[in-house]
């Protein structure tokens, strides 16, 4: 029976792609292992390799089709002594889907890391304006992975010792695409592929730093820096300490952190809370597209080292950035980003997807959320917080991260020593689950909290 | 077991010695159906992540087969395997069953792991399979504990560790090649040279590209292999569990192979022409050469097409039951933290 080619999917999140070419024609014999077809993603351009033997029988989607969804049969091969008269007789190739996940609950990753494809990050209802961005600036529409690149782009013209490195920054262009066009920009001496060798590049960034320079240094993710974390905490957080101030250093490092989507529990973890506790290190974890920009601006001119976690799932997200020469946002400065007076909803990074979610849904039954975003964990903008909560009475955090010694029981734990007399009932903290993160696909939603958890949490402070 | 001579295992670096010694025709046809399941099993990973039923990182074998099914052939039961996240093949290797192993793959219970780890992360206890390592280089420490550990209890197992050439530059692997010799501990190192990490060619990232002297300076014996001529690979293996069995610690084989398809599903590999993959698989691919010279010696096609019938009924069936098996039980969150 003649064999249905169907758009692949070529990443954990893409949905969708173009039919760019097709290298084939029809009549034409195929061994398995041939390209037959280009296809385009917002990353990269593909090639579709056939895995069948046969005659490429009918192309069923023309080339230079724009945003072909995943699945969609694209072409159909004809096996030996088949013709095209047995077309017709091609399967539909259905793709069983499992039955444990309709049972899963409602929403969790539904809502929140759906990637690239769709969906801007801005919430539903407007955001407040950002008090950092002055009233009728011009705004463009960026995606946060553009908005990071221009970021590391603008501070590496305007100051001649920043550089970066990692892995596949440099010719491939980051592991993610978010180092794109540095190398053409600035040449391979100010952006540096490396060997795998996180332990080691870490030190030599932070040696480099030591001695004047501004490194950036990409981990490909967070979960790597764990080979490298000996350096960042023992020689770039304690190191002006130890020297009684004579000797700092002035290094980034940055990467995506937290959960993607399926890849499971050695990588997939949210580091937030470990660099939160050391004294000596910045961190940074950001939410909008504007903050994504104008923070890693700050972060590479600050003197000391700066944890900057970003998220892959947001990479391909897009949000409104400042049209402006040189737009920095202060470190350690929380942003109302949705006012409200019942109950205060904290969280950062990808987090505040949920919360704002879950704040839309709040309005609807009449409770209205006020969510603030962090943005910097440390030093973390305390009196942010408190004035919220003074004013709500009420507050849940929300994080993917784990509950124990986590970034909400911090934030918790202020509220008390701050707010105590204030608070109408004790906070609730919504958080990644107790697990190492699971592979399956129902295991991974209920892994991660969900915009239902965070309701649930808001209401039950608010004895709803 | 008597351990070679020195002056044999001693010796780093090329040896164009002529081809390997010959296999018997039951090896032949054994390599044969052992590469060709590796392969068809990957082609069908590589369709279901295609179709969305496999998710997150899929890491495929294919071109690489021959070092595997190499290393085995000179393996007996109690030998640990153990590797990183291109480790479909190393499993089947193992004697693991595919149904379990794709399962796995798309997530349900009835996987190695019972849905939980993934492509990446897959264990059997039972076959001696230690994993299924998502982070480069980690598996060399472990490997080498394997190894400390038969020296600990006085069997004669050895441990076959396998990492890339990327992931020969992490610092603990150097860690390890000094305790693993200091303590004379059975591990072959194996080095599987696919030519790139990512989309770094080993010339981009490595000082020292001649990876069979990576152990040089801790006294490590190694070897350079054609890794896509299994006889080779046999033989290396045969030379070097025979070096571990004997007491003499460990060595290293590089693995001189090619992996045809990009670093992952997602890698558009630009940083390499297809000339180049084609060139390789049409001179060197190690399941050609089997079928080449089966033919020649009278196979008929025959014979090899029901080897290939064979493999792609135990690979559709594997597919089918990863495509039907239910998801775990919800329930499995909570399990397996502690014991
Ligand atoms: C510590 C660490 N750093 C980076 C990565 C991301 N990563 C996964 S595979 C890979 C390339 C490894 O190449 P190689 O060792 O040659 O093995 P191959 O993929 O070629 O089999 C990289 C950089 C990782 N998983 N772990
Ligand atoms: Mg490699």
């Amino acid at each position: 029976m003649p064999i249905q080619v169907l758009m692949p999917a070529l990443s954990p999140t893409m949905e969708k792609g173009n039919l760019a070419k097709w290298l084939k024609k029809e009549g034409e014999t195929i061994k398995s292992g041939d390209v037959i077809a280009e296809i385009e993603t917002d990353k990269a351009t593909m090639e579709v390799e056939a895995t069948d033997e046969g005659t490429l029988g009918k192309i069923l989607i023309p080339e230079g089709t724009a945003d072909v969804a995943v699945n969609t049969p694209i072409a159909t091969i004809l096996a030996d002594g088949e013709s095209a008269a047995d077309l017709a007789k091609a399967p539909a190739a259905p793709v069983p889907q499992p039955k444990a996940a309709e049972a899963a609950p409602a929403e969790a990753k539904a809502e929140a890391p759906q990637p690239a494809a769709k969906a801007p990050a801005a919430p539903a209802t407007e955001p407040l304006p950002d008090p950092e961005i002055p009233a009728g600036t011009e705004m463009v529409t960026q995606t946060i992975r553009e908005a990071l690149r221009d970021a590391m782009a603008e501070e590496m013209r305007r100051d001649g010792d920043v550089f970066i490195m990692g892995e596949e920054v440099a010719e491939y262009q980051g592991a993610y695409k978010v180092t794109q066009g540095l190398l053409q920009e600035f040449g391979a001496r100010r952006v540096i592929d490396t060997p795998i060798t996180e332990h080691g590049f870490a030190g030599v960034g932070v040696g480099a730093a030591m001695a004047g320079l501004k490194p950036i240094v990409e981990f490909m993710t967070f979960n790597f820096a764990m080979q490298a974390i000996d350096q960042i905490i023992n020689s770039a957080a304690k190191t002006l300490y130890m020297s009684g101030g004579q000797m700092g250093c002035s290094i980034v490092f940055r990467g995506p952190n937290g959960a993607a989507a399926r890849v499971a529990a050695q990588h997939s973890q949210d580091y937030a809370a470990w660099y939160s506790q050391i004294p000596g290190l910045k961190v940074i974890a950001p939410y909008s597209a504007a903050d994504y920009k104008g923070l890693l601006k700050a972060a590479i001119r600050d003197p000391n080292p700066v944890i900057f976690l970003e998220n892959e799932v947001l990479y391909g997200h897009t949000g409104e950035v400042p049209k402006l020469a040189d737009f920095v946002v202060p470190i350690g400065k929380a942003r109302i980003a949705r006012a409200g007076k019942d109950v205060t909803i904290v969280s950062w990074a990808m987090g505040m997807s949920y919360a704002l979610k879950a704040a839309d849904e709040l309005a609807k039954e009449g409770i209205e959320a006020e969510v603030v975003d962090l943005r910097t964990i440390r030093p973390m903008d305390t009196e942010t917080i408190i004035n919220s909560v003074k004013k709500t009475g009420r507050a849940v955090t929300v994080e993917e991260g784990w509950q124990q010694s986590g970034v909400g029981s911090e934030v918790a734990a202020r509220i008390m020593e701050h707010a105590f007399d204030y608070l109408d009932a004790p906070v609730a903290r919504v958080s990644g689950k107790d697990v190492p993160m699971p592979y399956a696909a129902n295991l991974e939603k209920l892994a991660l909290p969900s915009v239902a958890e965070v309701v649930a949490a808001a209401k039950a402070v608010s004895y709803r | 077991m008597a351990a070679p001579k020195k002056s044999v295992a001693k010796e780093s670096g090329q040896e164009k010695a002529g081809s390997p010694p010959e296999f018997t025709k039951e090896q032949e046809l054994k390599a044969l159906r052992d590469m060709l399941l590796i392969r068809r099993f990957e082609e069908k990973a590589g369709q279901l992540y295609g179709m969305g039923a496999i998710g997150g990182f899929c890491h495929l074998y294919i071109g690489q087969e021959a070092v595997v099914v190499g290393m085995q052939m000179a393996l007996k039961p109690g030998d640990e395997v153990i590797t990183g996240y291109r480790d479909h093949g190393h499993m089947l290797a193992c004697d693991m069953e595919a149904r379990g192993v794709m399962a796995e793959l798309t997530g349900r219970r009835g996987g190695y792991s019972r849905g939980k780890g993934g492509s990446m992360h897959m264990f059997s206890k039972e076959k001696h399979f230690y994993g299924g390592h998502g982070i480069v280089g980690a598996q060399v420490s472990l490997g080498t504990g394997l190894a400390f550990a038969n020296r600990y209890r006085g069997n004669d197992n050895v441990s076959v560790t396998y990492f890339g050439d990327g992931a020969a530059n992490q610092g603990q692997v150097y860690e390890s090649f000094n305790m693993a010799e200091l303590w004379k501990l059975p591990v072959i190192y194996v080095i599987e040279n696919n030519r790139y990490a990512m989309g770094t060619s080993v010339s981009r990232a490595s000082a020292q590209q001649d990876f069979s002297k990576r152990g040089a300076s801790f006294n490590i014996p190694g070897k350079q292999v054609d890794g896509m001529d299994v006889r080779a690979v046999k033989a290396a293996a045969d030379e070097a569990v025979a070096w571990c069995r004997g007491g003499n610690g460990p060595m290293i084989l590089e693995m001189q192979t090619y992996r045809y398809r990009g670093h992952s599903m997602s890698d558009p590999a630009k940083y390499r022409t297809r000339e180049e993959v084609e060139k390789v698989r049409h001179d060197q691919d190690p399941i050609e050469q089997v079928r080449n010279r089966l033919l020649a010696a009278g196979a008929s096609e025959q014979d090899l097409k029901a080897i290939d019938a064979e493999v792609r009924e135990i690979v559709n069936e594997a597919a089918d039951f990863a495509q039907h098996d239910p998801e775990p039980d919800p329930a499995e969150l909570y399990t397996d933290i502690y014991r």
